[in-house]
This record gives structure tokens, sequence and C-alpha cells, in this order.
């Protein structure tokens, strides 16, 4: 039984589906974005999956995935942190400001 | 040189990944939660590692593990965490998002089923080593 490239895919999609669930149904923001952070490592596994077969443009852009994964979390938590300075909860059933 | 035992470590090292990545989801505590991210992320720094891409892998670790997850355990840290595990861990929707899900998953099984022909079935590849020999220099392999 040989490893295929279709084998990566189905455990990539298989963790795509967990961080799904994950922001989908938790409340707990910083779970929600450890959930995005498996959702795009997710997308990370497929580009160096493909890459294997179609040249390094995969790996490259992996990395610019993985950048952009480390921006956004400290975006993300810089807000959380301001948030829980107002209002004392990271709760995302709470986060309702704006709503009319 | 083929690697021995390829279908041993990949299995073992995807079974690895999506269980902590269920534990990342179901846990209560939100520093267990970045204990199981770290396990996810170096599991697939091993598949990577397995797809020939050493530097992504390098990187993966640097960054995720040394980086991002440690900032998450700051903020673990500066949030109260007492409050958030007593009450309720689910929001009021989470049966429309667990449907929603399903109907995500279904699409893929359907597309890795029905559509089989558009993916890529040959093994991957191993990489042919080149033996890169400077001038009057031993023998490098890159």
């Amino acid at each position: 039984m040989e490893i295929t490239t279709l084998h990566y895919l189905v455990v990539a999609a298989a963790l795509f589906i967990v961080g799904t669930i994950g922001v989908l149904t938790r409340r707990n923001v910083v779970i929600i974005l450890m959930s995005i952070e498996l959702i795009l490592n997710a997308v990370n596994l497929n580009l160096v999956a493909f890459s294997r077969l179609y040249g390094l443009h995969g790996q490259v852009f992996s990395i610019f995935v993985i950048t952009d994964a480390a921006a956004e979390a400290a975006v993300g938590l810089g807000i959380l942190i301001a948030f829980f300075r107002n209002k004392e909860t990271v709760n995302a059933d709470e986060i309702d400001l704006l709503k009319f | 040189m083929n690697p021995v035992a390829t279908p041993f470590f990949f299995y073992g090292l995807s079974a690895i990944a999506v269980l902590s990545a269920i534990a990342v989801i179901m846990r209560r505590n939100p520093v267990h939660s970045a204990i199981a991210l770290i396990f996810t992320l170096l599991s697939l720094a091993g598949l990577y590692l397995m797809l020939y891409a050493p530097f992504v892998a390098g990187v993966q670790i640097i960054l995720y593990v040394g980086g991002i997850v440690v900032l998450f355990l700051f903020v673990i840290m500066l949030i109260n965490i007492d409050r958030m595990q007593r009450e309720y861990q689910f929001n009021k929707q989470w049966l429309v998002g667990l449907l929603a899900a399903a109907v995500l998953g279904a699409l893929f099984v359907a597309v890795y089923v029905k559509g089989q022909s558009i993916f890529p079935h040959n093994a991957v590849r191993f990489p042919e080593y080149r033996v890169l020999r400077l001038w009057r220099s031993r023998p490098y392999i890159i």
C-alpha cells in the first residue's frame, strides 16, 4: 500500500472539517482562533502535497500562508485583549455591540 | 535510499494530527487546547518532512510552535479562564453549525469519491538526489 497524494488530501479535509466545526460551534474566542489555525494548516498540507507533484510553488505559498496566520493571530488576540478589558468576557455570544 | 515504513509513519502522524485537532475543539480548558494544538502542528511538520519539504517543516515548528502557540498561551494567561470554564462551552447556534460542517464534509466525500479521476493517483515521488562536485572538493549531495 503506497501513500498517494490523495491520502494527504483526505487528512487535510479531515483537519478542515474539524476546524470548521470549532469555528461554528464554540463560544470561546481563543478556541475559535485556534480553529482558524487548524483550517490554515489544512490548506498548508494541501499546498505542500501538491507541490510534491507540480514543483516548488506550493511550498513558497505555504510560507506566505504561515506568515498570514501569524499576523492574523496577533491581530485577533490583540482585539480579544482589548475586548476583555472592556467587558470582562471572551464569550462570542456576548460580542453584540453592533447588533440592532 | 528509499524511506522505510512510510505507511506506518503516515497513518501514525495523521492519526495524531486529527485526534489532537479534535481535542483542540473539545477541551474545556483553553490551555489543554493549546497543548493539543502543539501536537497537531508537530505531527503536521512530520507530514511535511514525509513530503520532502524540510524547510516548510522547520518554519512550521519555529513559527507556529515557537511563536503563535506561545502567543496563544500568553493571551490565555491574561484573560480569566476560571469563569469561562464554568459556563456552557457551545454557542446558541451550535446545531446549525454542526449541520453546515456535516454538509461540507459530505461535499468533500462526494468530491473525493465521485471525482477521483481529477486527482493525481501516482505515489509521492522521491526527489532525485544530484551530486554536486565543486572543483577539487568533496561531492555534495543536494
